[in-house]
């Protein structure tokens, strides 16, 4: 069925607004890093799906074998590198609101946005 | 196979493989000697590739002899030539004027650790234009911009900090959509380089998943290129960096994914899709308005100086825009020459901030009345540049609002209107630039300020170098015009 070969992809589009939306609606600093680590997995799912292919397998040449279909590693291969960037960009995230923490002693937005107004 | 082969891979790696170098070198001064070396041989390398891509086309390098599509593809254009020489020239004259600076506002035990991110912010800027494939531009993307979230983040101002965590969120967005974008055309089409997919996507029989992917990559990559209403991040950046980062980044960062969205939007989109080159210029031409006027009314009423500036740079971005909405040569050609051109202005600009900086703590408007007594040499190169930034005959600025205006008048009725947009726009530069200037040479020194002497000799000197450039490319632009009418040309080559 169309609606139910297409399941990847609404989970696509509902784990991306789920992260979206934390990102955009928390005041939370750390909320809004997991919103964006959400948002981010998302697109790991996209790619993981697109590499998939029916009755695939990993793709190793055997001898002997000839008729096996196998899945695309390239996408798994691309997404191991954007996962690796998604790491670093949380690891700074975090390390910065460590810093922010140190300098204001909070990590809610608009508290901060009051200290810097009344100094 | 001798080493002038392999200089589209060196102008990446060599900045690459300094940055862990620099970051054990724990002797002060080191660090800054090995960083500016580095940022330097990319400078030559840059300057070397120019030529190669003037006298002979495009320069192809293709990594461990893998053929494209296959392996990996390095390309430089004229396009990527001219954004190479403005990033290593920007990095090298900040990192050769800056040390001062930087000793003022990063703690001596970080520096290490400073100049690193700042070469790989080189490394990964370079890394930008030189991909030939949309995933190594992604990755590349990347470096450049956590290693310039390190080097904001490093401002002595404790605002820097909340500043950079906005940037750090929106800068992953883009570069998340931009990655969605990429997966769709990579799923319509199997391919990633960019040459390969322009080829292919003919062959897609459903063109939605493509527009859809159009539609992510332009926002994505608008979000990294600050273009107005998506600029939230930029004003507070700039303004709590350190004051070399910020004339460093200024030069170059936005400018680097505008050309990505240029040669994405161009190349392989534009000629594919059915009216993409149409509804590409209906949605960011008012962009493109809206940036110009909003931004430089906000400017004008700035307080802070850094800050005002930023929020120019804003604007300057809708110029660069409003030329490549226009979709003729000629537009194409303004835009991409004002990237060059603004470079240099706001570069030079940021660069006598910094002189500014280096002896005045707090730079609001009202904390330098007077100035202009006590640092003529720096308020020179500041009025100089800011007339290159309004576009007065003579500077580099007028080049590039020459060749807009140019565009616009072929363009009819809607051509007359952006013609008005950029001489109001450009009153405005000078009501907000004359503010400045104001304050600096008219205003009353307060009686309690004690005399402030003149900006630190390397710093000064890297100002003037600036500035003049900005003379020198308004009496003989030959060069960035040339590279910029090839890349205009190459750009709109396959369009109908």
């Amino acid at each position: 069925m169309e609606l139910f070969g297409l399941y990847n992809y609404w989970v696509f589009a509902i784990v991306l607004m789920t992260g979206f939306y934390a990102v955009i609606a928390k005041g939370n600093f750390i909320k809004r890093l997991i919103g964006l680590s959400i948002f981010q997995s998302a697109v790991f799912l996209l790619y993981i799906t697109m590499g998939k292919v029916d009755g695939g397998t990993a793709p190793i040449i055997q001898e002997g074998v000839t008729d096996q279909v196998y899945s695309n590693p390239l996408p798994q291969v691309l997404i191991l590198t954007a996962i690796v960037v998604g790491i670093s960009t949380l690891a700074l995230g975090l390390a910065i609101v460590v810093r922010i923490k140190e300098s204001y002693g909070t990590i809610e937005e608009h508290e901060v946005q009051s200290l810097d107004r009344s100094s | 196979m001798t080493l002038t082969t392999h200089l589209p891979a060196l102008q990446v790696v060599v900045p690459m493989l300094t940055a862990p170098l620099v970051v054990l070198m724990r002797v002060p001064g080191l660090a800054w000697a090995t960083a500016a070396v580095a940022s330097f041989m990319a400078f030559i390398i840059a300057v070397s590739l120019t030529g190669a891509v003037l006298q002979g086309g495009s320069v192809i390098y293709l990594m461990g002899s893998w053929p494209a599509p296959y392996g990996i593809e390095l390309r430089v254009t004229s396009f990527s030539a001219l954004l190479l020489l403005i990033v290593t020239a920007a990095s090298t004259l900040t990192l050769l004027a800056g040390k001062r600076s930087i000793d003022a506002d990063v703690d001596p035990e970080q520096q290490p650790l400073f100049y690193a991110a700042w070469l790989l912010a080189v490394a990964g800027l370079a890394g930008i234009v030189v991909a030939g494939d949309a995933f190594n531009i992604f990755v590349f993307m990347e470096i450049a911009s956590l290693a310039s979230y390190v080097l904001i983040a490093a401002g002595p101002d404790r605002r820097a900090l909340p500043s950079v965590f906005k940037y750090l969120v929106m800068g992953t967005i883009g570069a998340t959509f931009y990655l969605i974008g990429v997966g769709l055309v990579y799923m319509m089409t199997g391919t990633l380089n960019l040459g390969d997919m322009e080829a292919r996507i003919q062959e897609v029989g459903d063109l939605r998943s493509i527009l859809v992917a159009a539609g992510f990559i332009t926002v994505g990559l608008a979000l990294k290129a600050a273009v107005f209403p998506l600029h939230a991040w930029l004003p507070s950046s700039y303004t709590y960096a350190p004051h070399m980062v910020t004339a460093f980044l200024a030069a170059c960062s936005t400018k680097v994914a505008l050309y990505v969205l240029l040669r994405f939007d161009f190349l392989v989109f534009q000629q594919n899709l059915p009216a993409h080159a149409v509804q590409f210029f209906i949605f960011l031409m008012p962009l493109a308005v809206l940036g110009v006027l909003v931004a430089s009314g906000v400017a004008m009423f700035e307080k802070d100086l850094k800050r005002l500036l930023a929020y120019s740079s804003v604007a300057q971005v809708g110029y660069i825009l409003l030329g490549a909405s226009l979709g003729s040569v000629m537009g194409l050609t303004g835009g991409i020459v004002h990237i060059f051109n603004h470079a240099l202005a706001k570069g030079a600009l940021f660069l006598a901030v910094a002189c500014l900086g280096a002896r005045i703590a707090q730079l609001q408007l009202k904390g330098i009345h007077g100035v202009a007594r006590h640092m003529p040499w720096t308020m020179a190169a500041f009025v100089v540049s800011g007339l290159s930034l309004i576009g007065v005959p003579g500077t580099a600025g007028f080049i590039s609002k020459w060749y807009l205006v140019s565009a616009a008048l072929q363009e009819g009725t809607v051509g007359l209107i952006l013609v008005a947009v950029v001489l109001v726009s450009s009153l405005m530069a000078v009501v907000y630039i004359w503010r400045v200037i104001e304050a600096a040479y008219f205003g009353a020194t307060p009686s309690s300020a004690k005399p402030a002497g003149e900006a630190p000799p390397a710093l000064l000197v890297a100002t003037w170098v600036a500035a003049l450039a900005n003379i020198y490319f308004g009496v003989d632009p030959s060069l960035p015009l040339t590279l910029s009418t090839q890349a205009a040309t190459t750009l709109l080559e396959h369009l109908p």
